[in-house]
């Protein structure tokens, strides 16, 4: 099995579990210097000229392993991307040497307006060709393998003509790129569209995933009544993602993996007791190997 | 027309109207154009952004009240949506449409209070440069001090108001029950400086935002002190100066 490398040598995140960095947390984070494996920032965060942001960035990072995580490049957009941005992007990780560089499987920009959402792309020829290019294009111009995120979505468009899965390996082997695998992602879609989450994971391309992502979310109803979850980054991981997760690391070995925990941000320690979690089931579980298909 | 670019321009223009029907092709593994399933995306986009605008604008939204802040909030976005996907930059519209919004008319200071926090903002993440030292004042030969041109620090942002804005802000940004503000007491300009990290915002004696503004312009100190003075009869240059200096606003200083 190839693990894919990060693609910065020098500054390896290393197969623990990290915590995503909130400004809440800069001053406790350099005060007490807390025994966590690394941080991951959103890049747009850090974006703008100085100031409090790139102080406290500056410091923690002297400190940890960084990975950096896009939120806003719209790889999913059918318009070329926003050439700006993906320059921005590239300064962002020139300043901060980040072990790993992130983006989603996602469109949020059209037309001008930034739609703040990861909206879901319909998985067809279309949309692979323009996905793949723009892959191409980011990793040309950050001059590194950059990982894409599997999707958190509630609908889906009949103009699909494949699997998400497929497309997914479609891309990466077109384009070199690895995979983040949000296992929160998986429970939320296998759940808003009544597959299995498990055989998802089993069937998920393993030896290209270079970080997980374990994030909380919230329970709701679809229009018939039906479960639906809400990827909302806001509670803690729920019990079925654990497992979920222990079953991934079972597959996939020690992959990096990051709490994510963006909105109703709780106090430091919280953080620290979730990343233990995945720390220990890091630690634990050993892994089964199976056949690649 | 690609059919991937139809399907985002149909998507977005649903998310922003509330009233469209979801877009075709559109579907649930139970039904075709699943409403509430779509709704979670609208909700996301104006949740999300209703809640930057209520970090960017804290002392608006202390004025309003929580919800109906949230509903002006709605509304902005709703007409002005972010152009780039960096929200920091995001709510720089927010003081002219306070202005126009027939719901706030009869809160005539709250685009200026809009108007100040944006300069905040504008600070927290300008550039980092060194302000020049308090020493730098004393070394200034007083035959050629007429003729120094001035840079001011990059976070430096000034905000004039016909009303007490200054005030107004300060004492909403405090914790605790706010004192009562006159908002007929007169007008009120703020100096916003950052000389670390920390954002500061001072009350300017009368004439010293125009002597700013002037400098800023690249106006001589004697030609900015002018301007002052043409302002306000009463212009103290010497501790317009220094506190310039002191607060951190001045990042270097040169002949002209």
């Amino acid at each position: 099995m190839s693990r894919i490398e990060n693609t910065d040598g020098s500054n390896p995140i290393p197969a623990r579990a990290g915590v995503g960095l909130k400004p809440e947390h800069y001053a406790e984070i350099l005060d007490t210097r807390p025994a966590i494996g690394w941080f991951e920032v959103h890049a747009e965060n850090y974006m703008g000229a100085g100031g409090a942001p790139h102080h406290f960035l500056t410091a923690i990072r002297e400190h940890y392993p960084l990975s950096v995580h896009g939120v806003g490049l719209s790889i999913g957009a059918d318009a070329p991307l926003d050439t700006d941005h993906l320059n921005s992007l590239k300064q962002v990780c020139d300043r901060y040497e980040p072990g790993l560089v992130s983006e989603h499987l996602a469109w949020s920009t059209h037309d001008g307006v930034y739609l703040n959402d990861l909206l879901p792309v319909p998985y067809n020829a279309e949309t692979l060709g323009r996905v793949c290019e723009h892959i191409d294009q980011v990793q040309e111009v950050l001059r590194r393998r950059m990982l894409l995120e599997n999707p958190s979505t509630y609908i889906r468009f009949d103009g699909s003509e494949m699997s998400e899965l497929d497309f997914l390996a479609a891309i990466v082997g077109r384009t070199g790129c690895g995979l983040l695998l949000d296992v929160n992602n998986v429970q939320v879609s296998a759940t808003n569209h009544a597959y299995d989450a498990v055989a998802y994971i089993d069937a998920f391309p393993h030896q290209h995933v270079g970080e997980i992502h374990l994030g909380g979310h919230a329970d709701d109803e679809g229009d018939d009544g039906e479960p639906l979850l809400i990827d909302d980054h806001g509670s803690a991981v729920a019990d079925i993602v654990w497992n979920l997760y222990a079953h991934t690391i079972s597959r996939c070995g020690p992959v990096p993996t990051l709490i994510e925990w963006d909105n109703d941000v709780p106090a430091w320690a919280v953080l620290m007791d979730e990343a233990a979690r995945a720390d220990i089931v890091l630690s634990e579980t050993s892994v089964q190997h199976v056949a690649a298909e | 027309m690609s059919r991937l670019s139809d399907t985002q321009t149909g998507f977005a223009h649903a998310v922003f109207n509330a009233d469209a029907a979801v877009p075709e092709g559109i579907v649930s593994h139970l039904r075709r154009q699943p409403r509430k399933r779509f709704g979670v995306y609208r909700n996301n986009v104006y949740v999300s952004l209703i809640s930057v605008l209520e970090g960017r604008f804290p002392v608006v939204s202390r004025l309003l009240g929580e919800d109906f802040f949230k509903a002006t909030a709605r509304v902005f976005v709703e007409h002005h949506p972010p152009t780039s996907p960096v929200l920091m930059r995001y709510g720089g519209g927010f003081s002219e449409f306070l202005e126009t919004f027939e719901p706030v008319a009869d809160l005539p200071w709250l685009a200026d209070v809009a108007r100040l926090e944006w300069a905040w903002n504008l600070a927290y993440h300008a550039a980092d440069k060194d302000p020049v030292a308090p020493e730098a004042l004393a070394a200034i030969e007083p035959a050629s001090a007429g003729s120094l041109v001035f840079e001011l620090h990059p976070a430096v942002q000034l905000v004039r108001s016909a009303f007490p804005v200054v005030s107004i802000w300060s004492e909403h940004s405090k914790d605790g029950e706010p004192e009562h503000i006159d908002a007929g007491a007169g007008g009120e300009d703020g100096l916003i400086v950052r000389p670390g990290i920390a954002v500061e915002v001072r009350h300017l004696p009368r004439g010293g935002a125009a002597f700013i503004s002037a400098l800023a312009g690249g106006k001589t100190l004697g030609e900015a002190a002018e301007v002052a003075l043409d302002e306000e009869a009463s212009f103290d240059l010497q501790a317009n100066l220094a506190g310039l200096i002191a607060s951190g606003a001045i990042a270097g200083l040169r002949p002209a």
